[in-house]
């Protein structure tokens, strides 16, 4: 990264820490209501320090993995499907834009009704949140590979199978990898309302039990941790390895 | 004959507008082995679609093709096809590429090996472990050449290859195929739109007209390699070719502009 970039995203963060300690200085709001960035800050520490907030994310991160990787599975074998077959994506690719469109908190009362107040409902709704998402690139993986490239491959005797796995899924890597970052995107909300509506553990269930104890450092807390998680998840691995593979495969100069 | 196109004719048809379009017909081309055999025509005049036929991308609605008496119907690794587009694979470094049509027959050592020769040919040897967004337009063209040979195919259909390259490049290619010819002894397919392309590098010129698509003229190059653009007998022959295809040019330049005409009006 830039330094000057750098600096001026440092001096941004400092005035907006100063903006928010005069706004406490001020007390216009108790606070209760409105702590202090020195206390958030202690509250970070301490959770981290006792292990607290460690455990919650080990959860969180538990549910993430096993759901996400889920959606990825069946979100790649339902967009294979759709790209390939054009039947199946006339009769039943406009449904997934649909499901697309619903919001992932949607899913949780069902989730709840269905599974109870357990892991496995938040497993569940983290899946629905990120496997549309994946279904639908993939689907314009297969569907969006470069007809040359297939008739360059005719040419030299491929067809069928060989076909598929030698030049349909690799050509289609690029739309693969845009899919699981922003698979990861989906779920990683999906977890957050699953696990607020859970009987815990998890980060969103620690943020709502701080909410019941009126722990407004805490809740200010977590919302950094997520948020900061949210940001270089993306930032440092998914748009990473999607940018690498965009250059390989000559899709960026 | 070697490569025997007998009557071809090819329909396009558009079932949704319930139309179609007559590309060519009766076209009677016969090649013998180790010729170098250029296909020069003005757009739309089905020269592409031709090759394509050639390589069995697409089927004839008429007449049919045959290489050492074998039908054509679909394409097959004894014609390789070199395309105005390199289409290479950017997920494959430059002789995983070459060694594409070859993994199925040769074990991976083999396969290298073979590439190898091939790359050399083409003076990329330094280049095999590259990948394809690291090269030139000039350098993925010739990797494409070397794919197209490395199938050892018994003709080598090229569509334009050097089309979208710079004039400097283009040259460089032009003389390395040449050479490359002499030392593969292959029978070259070669479609154009350059007529000095054409007269430098072929036996002999196959002229398309337009409207319908048909041959025009079939002419013999008996002239010395190589051939210099300054030499009075190209500059004959270029002449009597840009005599040939003013007719055609003018017919396709008639349309276009009456076209944009209907267009504005």
């Amino acid at each position: 990264m830039n330094f000057s970039i750098a600096v001026k995203r440092m001096i941004f963060l400092v005035v907006v820490l100063g903006i928010w300690q005069t706004i406490y200085s001020l007390n216009i709001f108790e606070a209760i209501v409105f702590p202090s960035p020195s206390t958030v800050a202690t509250t970070l520490y301490e959770g981290f320090a006792s292990g607290e907030f460690v455990e919650a994310l080990g959860a969180s991160f538990k549910h993430l993995l096993a759901g996400m990787s889920l959606a990825i599975v069946i979100g790649t074998i339902v967009g294979v499907i759709l790209g390939k077959s054009k039947q199946a994506d006339e009769t039943a690719g406009m449904y997934l834009i649909a499901l697309q469109s619903i919001p992932s908190i949607v899913w949780v009362p069902l989730a709840i009704m269905l599974f109870g107040f357990t892991e496995f409902s938040v497993i569940f709704v983290v899946v629905l949140g990120g496997t549309f998402v994946m279904a639908i690139n993939v689907r314009s993986a297969i569907q969006n590979v470069s007809p040359q490239l297939i008739r360059a491959a005719r040419t030299m005797g491929t067809k069928g199978m060989e076909l598929f796995y030698r030049v349909e899924i690799p050509a289609g890597i690029p739309y693969f990898m845009t899919g699981i970052r922003l698979a990861w995107a989906f779920s990683w909300r999906a977890l957050m309302a699953g696990e607020l509506l859970s009987n815990g553990p998890g980060l969103g269930y620690s943020l709502s039990y701080a909410q019941d104890y009126a722990r407004m450092d805490q809740v200010i807390g977590i919302i950094i941790i997520i948020g900061v998680i949210g940001a270089f998840m993306d930032h440092f691995v998914f748009s990473k390895l999607e940018h690498t593979v965009r250059k390989r495969w000559g899709l960026l100069r | 004959m070697f490569l025997q196109m007998e009557n071809i004719g090819k329909t396009f048809i558009d079932q949704e507008k319930q139309s179609s379009f007559e590309v060519f017909s009766d076209i009677r081309i016969t090649i013998p082995e180790n010729q170098f055999v250029s296909i020069l025509g003005p757009s739309g005049c089905g020269k592409s679609t031709l090759l394509s036929i050639v390589a069995g991308l697409e089927n004839t609605t008429e007449g049919s093709i045959s290489l050492q008496g074998k039908e054509i119907n679909k394409p097959g690794p004894d014609r390789g096809m070199v395309f105005q587009q390199p289409s290479l694979f950017p997920w494959l470094d430059v002789r995983g590429n070459v060694t594409f049509p070859l993994r199925k027959r040769l074990s991976k050592q083999d396969a290298d090996n073979h590439a190898d020769r091939f790359l050399k040919m083409v003076q990329l040897s330094k280049f095999k472990n590259h990948y394809i967004y690291e090269l030139s337009g000039g350098m993925q063209q010739r990797v494409a050449i070397a794919r197209a040979l490395a199938m050892d195919p018994k003709v080598l259909l090229m569509d334009e290859p050097f089309g979208a390259l710079d004039e400097q490049t283009r040259h460089i290619l032009q003389d390395k195929l040449l050479d490359i010819w002499q030392e593969t002894q292959k029978t070259i397919l070669f479609v154009t739109h350059s007529i000095q392309e054409a007269i430098k590098l072929s036996d002999r010129i196959i002229v398309m007209g337009t409207r319908p698509g048909r041959i025009i003229s079939d002419i013999p190059i008996d002239l010395q390699r190589p051939r210099e653009r300054e030499d009075r007998n190209v500059i004959e022959l270029e002449q009597h070719i840009m005599e040939l295809l003013k007719i055609e040019i003018n017919k396709v330049l008639k349309e276009e502009l009456s076209d944009e005409f209907q267009h504005s009006s």
